[in-house]
């Protein structure tokens, strides 16, 4: 018998609603096999649910908790994160209460030795990055969800174990009121760094793990500074390693402060230590402000994924598939990306519009992504926290030089976390003119939002479908036209948006069409995740099929 | 490549054993690592650095 703990945790800001658990149909004698089961109920099991119910799937999600997350955790949501979570339908909640910011410090012996300015376009709605605690971005998300009926939430319910068949997967889950089989066709594991299913399963992550231990602590404390990433290199109070500061909604600031080797979580956590530790933080920077501690951690730094995250009908997604160094906002900023990646593609296969080729690009899509932040993250690690005497020696001698000499400081850039761009897909078009563009996101890149008018972009007229922008002061021709259409009668989503004038977006001074390299004709055929999957000069009825059929995954 | 003459190398010579001397064992390696930053920006080619690297690590 799994008996949740059902206490609030504890906070000096943040209150926490217990979610009770609820008797499920299976305990009392209805069993039946859901089409997606999805473990976890953080940001990316949530994303990943409401994601495939904008697709009118509907998701069972399994959480073993009865509350969201204790303390900050994630706290710097991306500009791409913002606008997955639009489509999910939390962004404006997001923005009331998040903190943006796009300006990072590094300082050493006193002095900002590095500045870096995130760019922001005037055609994006969404600042580069955005604080806010990862409880709130997950009330956010499981009150949409309870909004939603095509989601049920399953509280206080602990997976024991998983099984996999070739059509379908059982989970063994445990509750209050006893054991019960769950089974379903799709099981997708958002279960966290530490997944149960992963470890039943026995898969082996691939990568590094780095020695370097991180104390992450939240403290409410009145600091008059902006919002902006503050990181410590090599200060008096704790020689050789880094802290880093960060301001966060309600009056809490996030210290992330680096251990020295040796120590044990258990000693680093222990309140004598934190308080001197802080305090010497708060000492250096010259704050004298009264803190209490509202939550702390330890963290390890570790660069690795799975090699594949579909197992028979068992798919991995966020830190269940890979662990990711928190340095460049690289967690939940990721996950975000793999819930957007997989839930359309799951939602074609099931309606029968995608083919098994287009789910395993899921797959081959998303490692590579992690791969590839793997690499630059390691990059950022080696700085931040040095795994050996060398790194460590060229690190000092950076920072030592980085007083007088300019050549030295963009060492310090953090490579914050950014969008995969997809240009290697199997779903790209084979025959368009992506290589003429002079202009505007080629394929495999997420579209580049367009300020419309006062409040009014882009992304904010995308929905749960492939879109077509189609750029011309004429009228569409009638084959483009009929060739939607049929796509449609197919039970294909795909929307045309026309740009241009008298057309849906009016494109009065040109802005949208010279942002895109667009002349009357010309269009972009873009994958339900926003991504361009073909963009052709002048386009053609066939070649529209053709793409959308190989964005389907039934090409050749 | 330009190369140093005697007197020059001498010069050098002298010049980093004092250095070496002066900031002590501790911060030996330290000022070594700054010192080979500084002059590869100044000679900025990465492929001559790194064969210098390779020479350096030869018979020691």
């Amino acid at each position: 018998m799994y008996i949740p703990d059902q206490t609030p945790r504890h906070s000096v800001y943040y209150n926490y609603s217990i979610y009770p658990f609820q008797t499920p149909p299976e305990l009392r004698g209805t069993t039946q096999t859901y089409p997606v089961v999805i473990v976890g109920a953080g940001p990316i099991g949530l994303v990943t649910a409401l994601e495939l119910a904008r697709y009118n799937i509907p998701v069972q999600v399994i959480s073993a908790e009865v509350q969201v997350s204790h303390g900050s955790r994630a706290i710097v949501f991306t500009r791409r994160s913002m606008e997955i979570l639009q489509q999910v339908g939390i962004a404006e909640r997001m923005l009331a209460t998040a903190y943006p910011w796009r300006s990072g410090n590094s300082i050493y012996r006193g002095q900002r030795v590095f500045r870096l300015e995130a760019p922001h376009d005037e055609d994006d709605r969404f600042q580069p990055l955005n604080n806010l605690q990862q409880q709130y971005v997950e009330q956010y998300l499981i009150e949409q969800a309870q909004l939603n009926p095509l989601i049920e939430l399953r509280w206080g319910s602990q997976v024991m174990g998983v099984t996999s068949f070739s059509e379908h997967a059982e989970l063994q889950i445990d509750t209050p009121e006893g054991e019960y089989t769950l089974s379903c066709n799709w099981l997708i594991a958002a279960d966290g760094a530490k997944s149960t299913i992963r470890q039943v399963l026995g898969l082996r992550m691939e990568g590094a793990s780095y020695r370097g231990r991180f104390v992450i602590a939240d403290i409410k404390i009145d600091i008059p500074w902006p919002t902006e990433r503050l990181a410590y290199f090599d200060p008096d109070w704790n020689r050789g390693n880094t802290i880093l500061m960060h301001r966060q909604p309600e009056g809490i600031w996030r210290l992330d402060y680096q251990l020295p080797p040796n120590e044990t979580p258990e000693q680093a956590l222990a309140p004598e230590s934190l308080n001197t530790r802080i305090q010497a933080q708060l000492d250096m920077v010259g704050v004298t402000a009264p803190w209490e501690l509202d939550w702390c951690s330890v963290y390890s730094a570790r660069a690795m994924t799975l090699p594949d995250y579909m197992h028979d009908r068992i798919i991995f997604t966020g830190d269940a598939a890979h662990m990711l160094p928190i340095f460049g906002v690289r967690g939940a900023n990721t996950g975000f990306q793999d819930a957007q990646n997989l839930a359309w593609k799951l939602a074609m296969l099931l309606k029968g519009i995608g083919t098994p080729k287009l789910l395993t690009t899921y797959s081959s899509e998303r490692v590579t992504a992690a791969q590839e932040i793997i690499a630059e993250a390691s990059k950022s690690t080696r700085f931040m926290a040095p795994p050996d005497r060398g790194f460590r020696l060229l690190r000092d001698a950076v920072l030592s030089l980085s007083l007088t000499q300019a050549f030295v400081r963009p060492l310090f850039h953090w490579r914050t976390s950014r969008p995969h761009d997809y240009h290697d897909s199997a779903l790209n078009a084979l025959q368009d003119d992506n290589a003429q563009f002079t202009a505007g996101p080629a394929q495999g890149m997420p579209l580049q939002n367009i300020r419309l008018a006062d409040n009014d972009y882009l992304f904010d007229h995308l929905g749960a479908a492939f879109h077509v922008l189609y750029f011309t002061d004429q009228i569409v021709p009638v084959a483009i036209l009929d060739a939607i259409q049929t796509l449609q009668h197919t039970g294909i989503p795909i929307q045309l948006l026309t740009i241009g004038n008298q057309q849906r977006f009016t494109d009065q001074d040109g802005h949208f069409a010279k942002r895109y390299d667009a002349l009357t004709g010309s269009a972009y055929l873009v994958r339900p995740d926003q991504h361009v999957c073909a963009r052709w000069k002048s386009l053609s009825a066939d070649q529209l099929k053709a793409a959308i059929y190989q964005a389907l995954g039934q090409g050749a | 490549m330009s190369q140093l003459g005697l007197a020059e190398l001498e010069a050098v010579y002298d010049a980093l054993a004092a250095a070496i001397n002066q900031v002590g064992t501790e911060q030996e390696s330290l000022f070594l690592t700054k010192l080979v930053l500084l002059l590869a920006n100044q000679l900025g080619d990465q492929t001559q650095i790194e064969q210098a690297i390779t020479t350096a690590l030869r018979d020691l």
